[in-house]
């Protein structure tokens, strides 16, 4: 018994499971495939893969820590690229170089993250102050998002940019792909945001117990709508570095990528009821999903059958987690108690 | 003559040598505790005493650690819930455990109908079934209520009706007479004689029981896990089950009164809000304990949370220190120096699984930000600083406050208020759910405080606490202040009988 404790205690915080997660995930990749994972070519194309997915968990992830979810990620993502792309191909002409094209990307971008932020404005207006559930009003409105998108491209991928667009998704930086770059820094601001600002201690707060938070006098319909609204942000971002490494943009891009970014989430140890959450752990996770997936990929195993990894995978970290009583474990048994 | 009585009558429940350990606490130990056939007990003690850990061992809920449970004869290894439910053993906990969407007649039936195993669902039986349950318990109810739409006391009725549907041979009632009017008690503990005349046993669970003695055999005493006392109900009055529940006297004196010079502090003028309360208006001076009582659904709680913004009045208007307050804002409330202590810690007060200091820090944000960023360590300094302040026992502040017994734990949301410097402080039920220990404690809090110029408003129905604490109280009946006492001059009795009648 007591020579078991310590050995507990180690593992008692979801990161450092994740952490070990991620370590088995990629030895047994490594021995499964050991010429091609473990590669330098194999490394690189992860580090530009993963970014986009992983961007649009850390907006999954400031939502989850409220107790919401932004299931409309995907949609405002592919909404706003789809409007920066739009307004490129309109009053740009594609063999655009030098000063001008940058002023132009320039004025996509703050578009799209405008575009994201307005997304994340209605989203917030729904949740906060029409009081839906937030998986309810997000599944809407990313319905709604996408259908705009669809309205502006008439369906079809909206091309023929010019070059400097294919720079963020696809060049590198020192050697270094400047997605990762990109992930890295957002990464670090949100948990800076997250851990040393009054936004992200009323974020956490919240998350544990909406009814205190209303009894405490914090401005709760600022703080979610300030919520969203950042979500938005990130899957614009998302949105664009999408856009960059297809040199397209379309509607329904990045479909797979909402289950994965709940999924890395959850995995990542934010508790999908509020107000436990880290921004190493979801950072661990990311990692841990691009292992499984590049490895099953070079296993030749289907897309379907990588989906049905994911769900079972979901499941079982969820399991895992409420029997550990971490969190959510401890809130289903004082509801049960009272 | 007692003891022969007794004798003659079957032992029901008896429980021996009963430990529970939690993670190195000893929540029981080694406690005897028997019931027989017919028999009301008084289970008491104060909050963390052990006497939910019994209640939750007998019902299965919870597992002893050692010891041997019986039940009619019956010797049982490991009780489950199902199993203690078989055997007859019934607990009605404090929020009754009905469903509020369903009619009285199907919440009657429900577990009768769950333990026949029956497929379908037979309208005609289950009305059957409630009606004979309502008959044999006296009482009429219409069936096809939904439970939601009741009063608290007929909710309770319909938890017994349940529990003797499914032929309960041992009933265990939490906290029974919390929310009934003295007429309800009287009718509650008239229905207990009943059930007992049929030879239903009876357990009340609670910290305040002087109501139920006169209807109990039997009072058992713990305090800290251990049995402290056992005897005959008779030889109990308040005065020895405080003494025996707390391991001393706790006599609590009179507030001082308050300065008559003191200038007005808080002024509400014809409150209203429909279907809440009407017309309500009253001065609150510097330095003032103000008490506000009135039984559940009088209003008083709708009331409190009005003058905090949390509901909106319809009508009239509310003046802080000559300046109007905008009604329906907590944060304009806050703003303007109000703070609330809410009714119910758990839910309303704390972020359970946060630790202590975040949750005095919580309070304080806006006053510690430097461009944006966060001043953790003024923050945390602070916090600390009013966490030693109150003086709440925890070996770190980073602990989550969960872990807090419940005296603690309001000493930490009064904490979170007090960091800001309020004028006025609203206490909803200050010492709800708090040892009868840590009680006096708090109301030496509230003395303090008003000395020290803040003007409290009290919610309470604990006569006692009122008496204590405030130097005038305002009685409230279905919505209307319909008294103003002042405290000096009011003995318990009387503020009892204007309370409820």
């Amino acid at each position: 018994m007591s020579n078991l404790k310590p050995k507990s205690n180690l593992l008692a915080s979801p990161e450092a499971r994740l952490a070990l997660i991620a370590i088995v995930v990629f030895v047994v990749m490594s021995i499964l495939s050991p010429g091609r994972f473990l590669s330098v070519a194999n490394a690189t194309s992860m580090a530009f893969q993963f970014p986009e997915f992983a961007i649009l968990a850390l907006a999954m992830t400031v939502t989850m820590l409220t107790g919401g979810i932004d299931l409309s990620v995907v949609g405002t993502s592919n909404l706003s690229a789809v409007f920066a792309a739009t307004l490129l191909t309109q009053f740009v002409d594609p063999s655009l170089t030098g000063g001008d094209m940058f002023m132009w990307l320039g004025i996509a971008v703050v578009a799209a993250i405008c575009v994201g932020m307005l997304a994340g404005l209605f989203n917030g207006i729904l949740v906060a102050i029409f009081g839906l559930p937030p998986i309810l009003a997000t599944l809407g409105s990313g319905l709604v998002f996408t259908g705009l998108a669809v309205a502006l491209t008439g369906g079809s991928a909206v091309m023929g940019f010019p070059v400097g667009v294919a720079w963020l998704g696809n060049e590198r930086l020192f050697g270094i792909p400047i997605p990762l770059i990109l992930f890295v820094i957002l990464a670090l601001i949100i948990s800076f945001v997250l851990t040393r600002t009054s936004f992200g201690f009323k974020i956490r707060m919240y998350g544990a117990n909406p009814l205190a938070a209303e009894f405490a006098a914090l401005d709760i319909d600022k703080l979610l709508i300030k919520v969203y609204v950042l979500s938005g942000a990130l899957s614009a971002i998302a949105g664009l570095l999408i856009m960059s490494r297809a040199n397209s943009a379309k509607a329904d891009y990045g479909s797979s990528y909402l289950l994965l970014a709940v999924l890395i989430a959850v995995l990542g140890g934010v508790n999908p009821y509020g107000g436990y959450g880290k921004i190493i752990g979801v950072v661990l996770a990311v990692l841990s999903m691009q292992f499984l997936s590049s490895g099953l990929n070079m296993l030749q195993v289907s897309n379907f059958a990588r989906e049905l990894i994911w769900g079972v995978l979901l499941i079982f970290v969820m399991i895992v987690n409420t029997q550990k009583s971490f969190g959510f474990g401890a809130k289903k048994k004082s509801s049960a108690t009272t | 003559m007692n003891t022969l009585d007794s004798g003659a009558k079957n032992t029901l429940i008896e429980m021996r040598s009963i430990v529970k350990n939690y993670t190195g606490v000893v929540a029981l130990d080694d406690v005897d505790f028997s019931v027989s056939e017919g028999e009301a007990v008084c289970l008491v003690g104060e909050n963390g005493s052990g006497k939910s850990t019994l209640i939750k061992i007998l019902a299965g809920v919870e597992q002893a650690s050692a010891g041997q449970i019986s039940i009619g004869g019956k010797n049982f290894d490991t009780l489950t819930p199902r199993i203690a439910a078989a055997a007859g053993v019934m607990v009605i906990f404090q929020d009754f455990s009905l469903f509020p969407n369903l009619s009285v007649a199907e919440n009657i039936a429900f577990s009768t109908q769950l333990s026949e195993e029956r497929r379908l669902f037979n309208k005609g039986r289950v009305r059957q079934i409630a009606k004979e349950t309502l008959i044999r318990v006296g009482v009429d109810i219409d069936l096809d209520a939904r439970v939601e739409t009741l009063p608290v006391a007929h909710k309770q009725l319909v938890g017994i009706c349940r529990a003797l549907a499914s032929n309960a041979r041992l009933i265990i009632m939490d906290e029974p007479t919390t929310a009934l009017t003295e007429r309800e008690v009287s009718s509650l503990l008239e229905i207990i004689r009943r059930l007992k005349s049929d030879g239903v046993a009876v357990i009340f669970v609670s910290h305040k029981l002087a109501e139920v003695l006169e209807v109990s055999e039997k009072v058992v005493i713990l305090r800290n896990g251990k049995k402290v006392a056992e005897g005959p109900a008779s030889d109990f009055d308040a005065a020895s089950l405080t003494r025996n529940m707390t391991g001393r006297d706790v006599a609590e004196g009179r507030p001082n009164p308050v300065d008559p010079e003191a200038p007005i502090l808080l002024s509400a003028k014809n409150l209203g809000k429909a279907g809440a309360f009407e017309d309500v208006s009253f001065d609150l001076h510097k330095g003032e304990v103000l008490g506000i009582s009135g039984l559940l659904g009088s209003g008083r709680t709708s009331l409190a949370k009005a003058l905090f913004g949390l509901v909106k009045a319809d009508r009239g208007t509310l003046d802080l220190d000559g300046e109007v307050v905008d009604l329906g804002n907590p944060l304009a409330a806050a703003a303007a120096g109000i703070g609330y202590v809410p009714e119910d810690r758990l839910t309303e007060g704390l972020f359970l699984t946060q630790s202590i200091v975040r949750n005095v820090a919580i309070g304080r944000l806006d006053n510690h930000q430097r461009g944006g960023l966060l001043d953790l360590n003024g923050l945390w300094q602070e916090a600390t600083h009013w966490i030693g302040e109150l003086k709440v026992k925890t070996p770190s502040v980073e602990a989550p406050v969960n872990s807090l017994s419940g005296g603690n734990q309001q000493r930490v949301v009064l904490a979170r208020w007090l960091s800001r410097a309020p004028k006025v402080l609203i206490l909803n039920g200050p010492s709800v759910g708090v040892d009868v220990g840590s009680k006096s404690e708090i109301h030496n809090i509230i003395s303090e405080l008003s000395s020290s110029g803040i003007g409290i408003i009290v919610i309470s129905d604990d006569l006692p606490e009122l008496l204590a604490t405030c130097q005038s109280i305002l009685v409230m009946k279905s919505g209307r202040v319909t008294d103003k006492i002042f405290g000096s001059d009011i003995s318990e009795t009387d503020l009892a009988q204007r309370l409820a009648s």
